[in-house]
């Protein structure tokens, strides 16, 4: 599996704060990785290190290859980056940035250009100051999504996007990484990572906590279980992984670690269910539950 | 003529401020949804911009009292009138922009043209009765002869102007949607040509070069013009005279004025060079460089489009300064336009104190201002004032040679230009090496 990124043991201290404090990210080319954490945890640092903005203080990191502070300039004409929150010149047109990030960055698509200006219904002819927030993500996404290159780096990019323009983001991403190119997604919406990523690391406190496919992680996730059965349950509370029992008469509520639900669904038949509603577990349950740790 | 054009310039900034500077920020919104009139904010501004104008009026009139009483009251009530007629024009010209930076812009535009319809008439004729100086509201505060033989109707044609111009603005207003104008924002191309840090540079910052450009070159043709005027009224002031020549001239009193009005200009243009290169700071803290750099520039070819339209355009304003002058005067035009390229070192190394503390400092950014106020409180006051020479030698521009009028010397002028470039290599370096700040 060639690297598209690899960072290890970083850190970054402002003053007094350690904003990473040894992090580890590894994202393979091609995929689509999610980068998850509460604000504040160390996303933006940890982009702006592999932007060349910061210099990291130890640790090392390595994106398509290089190193990214010595070889800023190479490597950005290989990256599209959208920040969260973009900033635009109050006279200059959507259109004109585009295009200059585009030639900036050596050269945009024009036919995708104006594909996904449409897309995005975007007026790539008012001026900076007169957009919305949101338009003013559109007039990045535009310009990273239209430019050729092998790694779009994107940041918290659809706050301030409505509903629909999100599914247009989604399918973006989706046919961004038809194309082979390496996506990674900073985000802590979590239905968006879960439908787009590949992969995902989790962080908390500038260290990375989680990572992995979805279907590893939710192996650390709990699934919660209702049933209504024909006679009283009989031993559950025994069994293994099974928190937040609730039992009244015949009805049964509990919380069961992924990976012990088959002893409970047959402890639960022994009893015979009458009905049964199981909901999968999220990523939202776990990104929870390591912040409900951090605060404990 | 200047007070005149003091209070136009602060009654057309109150009226924005209070119009369309609201608009746009969008709290016009907030008060138009109460129980308000929408013409309210329009009546305010009028209302506010009378006030600024009145209360300076009336105390002109009582401060001049003693050289006359009804020239006293006519020069106030002149500047008054003057502040009105421009108060009620931003009126309607903010009607008709959707930025309120425009708005400004526009009508400063039109003081600038009534500032230069009055110094054309004056030139072509002495009694103010030229057609010129009467189509201009600053050639009525002439026309007015205040402490002369006052004119008392010509009030009459300030009180007038501001009425008419008060009622189009009121028309206006009520017929329009708040946030609207009767000329919309001009939507921009919907392709982009900007193709470099350095093109974009020069597009964000060439508005501001244009205009500091006409700045100094009206600024050379006006002190250019009063040189000769000048060697007569100060010949007879001893002290006048002395002042000039410590601020500047050794020799002939025209000579003297011509150097201390070059270094006056050499010392704003230090302004100009800390607001170029501070650009680069404005641009980090807004986030917008991130963006930039994450393309594929380097900082430093970041950094130079900035720095070369902060450098060689403190160059080329001063070089239309000295033009200026040439228009203006039209004697000793070398000598003239070498007294303000001479000034360039000195710009140059309060540029290169903002490149280093941008560069290196970052945060200490903005004292770079601070810089450029000691130098020029040094560079205005210290002369007056005695200024012991240890203080007076602090800044860069006591250091260069005293044109036109003294002998030039080239050390000073490698020195500092050498002492600049090394300033701005320290503070490259240290942009090099540093974290963009967020």
């Amino acid at each position: 599996m060639t690297r598209a990124i690899t960072i290890s043991g970083l850190h970054k201290a402002f003053g007094k704060t350690h904003a990473l404090d040894g992090l580890d990210l590894e994202v393979a080319a091609g995929e689509v990785h999610g980068f998850l954490g509460p604000n504040g945890a160390g996303k933006s640092t940890t982009i702006r290190v592999l932007l060349g903005l910061l210099r990291p203080d130890s640790g090392a990191a390595q994106i398509l290859g290089r190193d990214p502070w010595a070889d800023a300039v190479e490597v950005h004409r290989r990256i599209a980056y959208v920040p969260g929150d973009v900033t635009l010149w109050r006279n200059l047109s959507g259109g004109e940035v585009i295009d200059l990030y585009g030639r900036l960055r050596g050269g945009l698509d024009k036919g995708r250009r104006a594909e996904l200006i449409e897309r995005f219904e975007l007026d790539p002819t008012k001026k900076g100051r007169t957009y919305s927030k949101g338009n003013r993500q559109k007039v990045a996404l535009v310009a990273a999504f239209a430019s050729d290159v092998d790694l779009l780096i994107l940041d918290e990019p659809t706050s301030g996007l409505d509903p629909l323009m999100e599914e247009v983001f989604q399918r973006c991403v989706a046919e961004e990484r038809e194309r082979g190119r390496t996506i990674l997604l900073s985000s802590h919406i979590l239905s968006e990572v879960e439908e787009l990523c590949d992969r995902v690391s989790i962080i908390r406190k500038g260290r990375t906590v989680e990572t992995g496919s979805l279907a590893d992680l939710r192996h650390l996730t709990r699934t919660s279980v209702t049933a209504e059965l024909l006679a009283a349950p009989n031993g559950l509370a025994q069994l293994p992984g099974v928190h937040d029992l609730d039992v009244q008469g015949h009805r049964v509520r509990l919380q069961v670690d992924t990976d012990k639900l088959d002893a409970v669904l047959k402890s639960l038949a022994e009893s015979g269910v009458r009905s049964l509603t199981s909901t999968p577990p999220t990523l939202e349950e776990l990104f929870l539950r390591h912040y409900q740790e951090a605060a404990r | 003529m200047y007070a005149g054009a003091l209070a136009a310039v602060v009654s057309l900034l109150v009226v924005v401020r209070h119009t369309r500077d609201e608009e746009e920020s969008g709290r016009q919104e907030l008060v138009a949804s109460g129980m308000v009139g929408r013409r309210a904010s329009l009546t305010a501004a009028l209302l506010t911009a009378g006030v600024a104008n009145a209360v300076p009026a009336v105390l002109v009139a009582v401060g001049l009292a003693g050289q006359g009483a009804a020239g006293a009251l006519a020069f106030g009530l002149g500047l008054a009138g003057v502040g009105m007629v421009l108060a009620t024009l931003a009126a309607i010209v903010a009607q008709f922009t959707e930025s309120a930076r425009l708005a400004r812009g526009l009508t400063a535009a039109l003081l600038g043209a009534a500032f230069v319809l009055r110094a054309a008439g004056d030139s072509a004729s002495d009694d103010g009765s030229s057609v010129l100086t009467w189509v201009s509201p600053l050639g009525w505060l002439e026309n007015l002869r205040s402490f002369a033989d006052e004119r008392w109707w010509v009030l009459l044609l300030f009180a007038g102007a501001a009425v008419v111009q008060g009622a189009v603005a009121y028309v206006l207003a009520g017929r329009r949607d708040v946030g609207m104008s009767f000329l919309p924002a001009r939507p921009g191309p919907a392709l982009g040509r900007l193709g470099t840090a350095g093109a974009l540079a020069w597009r964000l910052q060439r508005g501001s070069v244009v205009g500091w450009s006409i700045g100094f070159f009206l600024a050379g043709v006006v002190y250019g013009g009063l040189t000769d005027g000048v060697a007569d009224l100060v010949g007879d002031n001893e002290n006048a005279r002395e002042v000039f020549q410590r601020m500047g001239g050794q020799s002939g009193i025209t000579d003297a004025f011509l150097a201390s009005m070059v270094g006056m200009l050499g010392l704003i243009a230090a302004l100009y060079i800390v607001a170029s290169t501070l650009r680069l700071h404005g641009e980090e803290t807004s986030m917008r460089a991130e963006p930039v750099l994450a393309n594929a520039v380097g900082r430093l070819r970041w950094a130079a489009g900035h720095l070369l339209i902060a450098f060689a355009g403190a160059a080329l304003i001063m070089l239309l300064a000295g033009l200026g002058f040439a228009v203006g005067y039209g004697k000793e035009v070398g000598p003239v336009l070498g007294a303000c390229l001479v000034q360039l070192p000195a710009i140059w190394v309060i540029g290169g104190m903002a490149v280093l503390l941008y560069g290196a400092l970052p945060r200490a950014a903005m004292a770079a201002w601070a810089v450029a106020g000691a130098v020029l409180l040094i560079g205005w006051v210290g002369p007056a004032l005695d200024a012991p020479q240890a203080v007076l030698d602090l800044s860069p521009f006591g250091h260069l040679p005293k044109l036109p009028g003294g002998g030039m010397e080239w050390g000073p002028v490698l020195v500092l230009s050498a002492l600049a470039a090394t300033l701005v290599g320290v503070g490259l370096a240290g942009l090099r090496r540093r974290d963009m700040t967020t």
